[in-house]
């Protein structure tokens, strides 16, 4: 087995490869450069093209290119136009904000899915399954944003229950502090994203127990006197689990990704109100390294899924 | 079959009704039937003849909200139609056992061939852990599984058709119920397996003593295997006795035609026989006079009866409907009208 992660691992170098080519040529395709945004009527235009030399602007893509990939390769995305800082440095600080805000949602949205999606399965046709679906429908066509805006401006201004913007309060102290500060931030959020964003796993976990109600094989079960709860618990539910399991490393490094509605929204500094910004402010360096490690955690989050088929499925081996 | 073994299951009057658009339709339609034990009792017809329902109505596995069972199933002076679900699945496993079609579908894909055999020996015996182990490699050897602690350990992915066909019969098994209802056991498989699938149901019979009810449409399996036939048609019989009776002397329209459908080895007649028409679906099945008729148009309307009832033409041979008495296929009496000279032009 880890013969296969590593040779998938060296798989995704090509596939990595092609991928910075990509986000590099479309960076620099878009109008624009960072020092666009400098030029004011005090700027002399040549200072500008001293800065765009300096830069290394000016060079062919493809040294741009080689260059670019040779430092990013040691860790190195160059400085954020924008804020002046190590790229590296930002999105690890901003890394951690996301990490926070992700484990909570998927926590959450986990903890109404199972439940809700098994009672939808369950009791399949009676009015459970018609509000759990209803909530569905609602949950998934209604924009995330509109609920964030009045979940903000009721919670948030309104009865004043929970800040309205940042990751953690800036008069928060000692390690237990910060931490209690950081979770009061994200209560919030994470809330709305569970509540928002679980209604793909509960319909999975619905048409798997609708389907697997149906199988032979849980006639059989029924055909050697296992009482209706451990036919349900061991036979139905461990199959229709399957899915959700699979669907669990996308997932997991979607939300790692960052929620750009939400965190942008929530003024959150994580890694999606990173990425608005830095298409906002022509910060390529940003953008280009933002984009890249989506690339890479969608790569990473195939393979956990695969991992995790491999385990909780006996009939997918990878070795 | 030796008529003074025991009764084991008593089927008096069964109506299973399962529910289209709010109305109930009876798929199996006053059937009455017994079973003792040593006898292989087949169960034949077509697809949609109602079969597997009279099978899934004995063990009680149909879903209550759409399904109505009325009639009488005795077994041990105990009425299985409307039995509670606790009690119901003291028996189910434990005095009935169970052989689905397919065993790729009918074996739980995540768990090891072993948990599945020892599943019905948790819930029907007090044996401990290492008892219900050894008795898995047991039954595992019984239904002749080469390597039984190996398979124990496999999933039903890992084995072929008829090794997980023998694995459903270890389940079936396990606890030595009195009555076996195999459903249609050798249809997924291939044919050299099927003999070897039936013998082994055979041995298994003779071992424990149980009555096998076996559902099928291969009327070869029926006359190598079973003692007495019941052929189903639109979710009744048309024809019971025993399968010398029904084999040598078939009498009803259906039960002929059945067999002349059958490819036979020895025979050159290029052209096989089929049976005009299908099976009704359940909605569209006609509930008055002979369900067979339509499928036999050049019968006049007056050789059936009106009701047709089960008549017993010998002890234990019972037909539906008086056709049979004057039934004929359109082709023999072509071939009767011919007469020899037809027959001899086709010899040269």
């Amino acid at each position: 087995m880890w013969k296969t992660i590593l040779r998938r691992v060296i798989l995704m170098i090509p596939q990595i490869i092609i991928l910075s080519l990509f986000i590099f040529l479309l960076a620099k395709m878009m109008p624009g450069d960072p020092f666009t945004g400098l030029i004011t009527p005090n700027t002399s235009p040549s200072q500008i093209a001293k800065l765009r030399q300096e830069a290394g602007l000016n060079n062919p893509w493809y040294v741009q290119y080689v260059s670019w990939v040779g430092r990013a390769f040691h860790g190195d995305f160059g400085m954020s136009y924008a804020m002046q800082r190590p790229v590296t440095e930002i999105i690890g600080e901003r890394a951690v904000n996301t990490l926070y805000l992700a484990i909570l949602s998927v926590i959450i949205t986990y903890v109404i899915a199972i439940p809700f999606g098994v009672w939808a399965g369950r009791y399949e046709g009676t009015w459970i399954d018609t509000s759990i679906q209803f909530y569905n429908f609602i949950s998934m066509s209604t924009p995330s944003f509109v609920v964030y805006l009045l979940a903000i401006a009721a919670f948030g201004f309104g009865l004043k229950w929970f800040p309205t913007s940042g990751s953690v309060s800036v008069s928060a102290s000692g390690f237990f502090g910060i931490i209690a500060s950081r979770i009061y931030h994200i209560i919030l959020p994470s809330i709305l994203i569970g509540i928002l964003t679980n209604a793909s796993t509960v319909q999975y976990l619905r048409s798997g127990i609708v389907d697997n109600k149906l199988e032979d094989y849980v006639k059989t079960a029924r055909s050697k006197g296992v009482p209706e709860r451990v036919v349900f618990n061991r036979h139905i539910l461990r199959n229709s689990l399957l899915p959700i399991a699979a669907f669990f490393g996308n997932v997991i490094t979607g939300l790692l990704g960052g929620a750009i509605f939400a965190e942008t929204i929530f003024s959150y500094p994580g890694m999606g109100k990173l990425f608005i910004d830095s298409v906002n402010g022509r910060d390529y360096s940003v953008m280009t390294a933002l984009v890249l490690l989506y690339g890479i955690l969608t790569l990473l989050g195939n393979l956990l899924s695969d991992i995790i088929m491999s385990i909780v499925d006996p009939r997918i081996r990878i070795d | 079959m030796d008529t003074s073994d025991e009764l084991l299951l008593d089927i008096q009057h069964l109506h299973t009704a399962f529910r289209v658009h709010d109305h109930f339709y009876d798929a199996v339609d006053d059937i009455s039937l017994t079973l003792h034990k040593n006898e292989i009792l087949a169960l034949v017809g077509e697809s949609g003849s109602g079969k597997s329902t009279l099978a899934t109505s004995i063990i009680g596995l149909h879903n209550p909200r759409n399904t109505k069972v009325t009639g009488d199933i005795m077994y041990n002076e105990l009425n299985l139609v409307g039995l509670n679900e606790a009690l119901f699945n003291r028996i189910r496993g434990n005095d009935i056992g169970m052989i689905f079609q397919d065993p790729l579908s009918a074996l739980n894909p995540l768990m090891r061939i072993g948990e599945q055999i020892a599943e019905s020996l948790v819930y029907h015996t007090k044996l401990n852990e290492k008892e219900r182990e050894a008795r898995v490699l047991q039954l595992l050897e019984q239904v002749g599984i080469p390597d039984p602690p190996l398979t124990a350990h496999q999933y039903p992915h890992e084995l072929s058709g008829g090794m997980r066909q023998r694995v459903m019969i270890a389940i079936a098994i396990a606890c030595k119920p009195p009555i076996i209802i195999a459903d249609e056991p050798t249809t997924a498989l291939d044919v050299t397996i099927q003999a070897q699938i039936l013998d082994l149901l055979e041995d298994i019979q003779k071992e424990i003593g149980s009555g096998i009810l076996l559902i099928t449409h291969d009327l070869g399996v029926v006359a190598e295997t079973a003692d007495t036939v019941a052929v189903m048609y639109s979710g009744q019989i048309v024809e019971q006795g025993s399968v010398y009776q029904v084999f040598e002397h078939p009498l009803h329209p259906y039960t002929r035609s059945l067999l002349r459908s059958m490819p036979q080895a020895d025979s050159d007649d290029e052209e096989l026989h089929v049976i005009q028409g299908t099976v009704p679906s359940l909605v569209n099945m006609q509930r008055t006079g002979d369900r067979f008729a339509p499928r036999i148009p050049w019968m006049p309307a007056s050789s059936h009866e009106e009701h047709p009832v089960l008549h017993e033409v010998e002890p234990g041979h019972l037909v539906r409907c008086t056709c049979y008495k004057t039934f004929y296929f359109p082709d023999e009496k072509e071939a009767a009208a011919a007469g020899a000279p037809q027959n001899a032009n086709e010899g040269e």
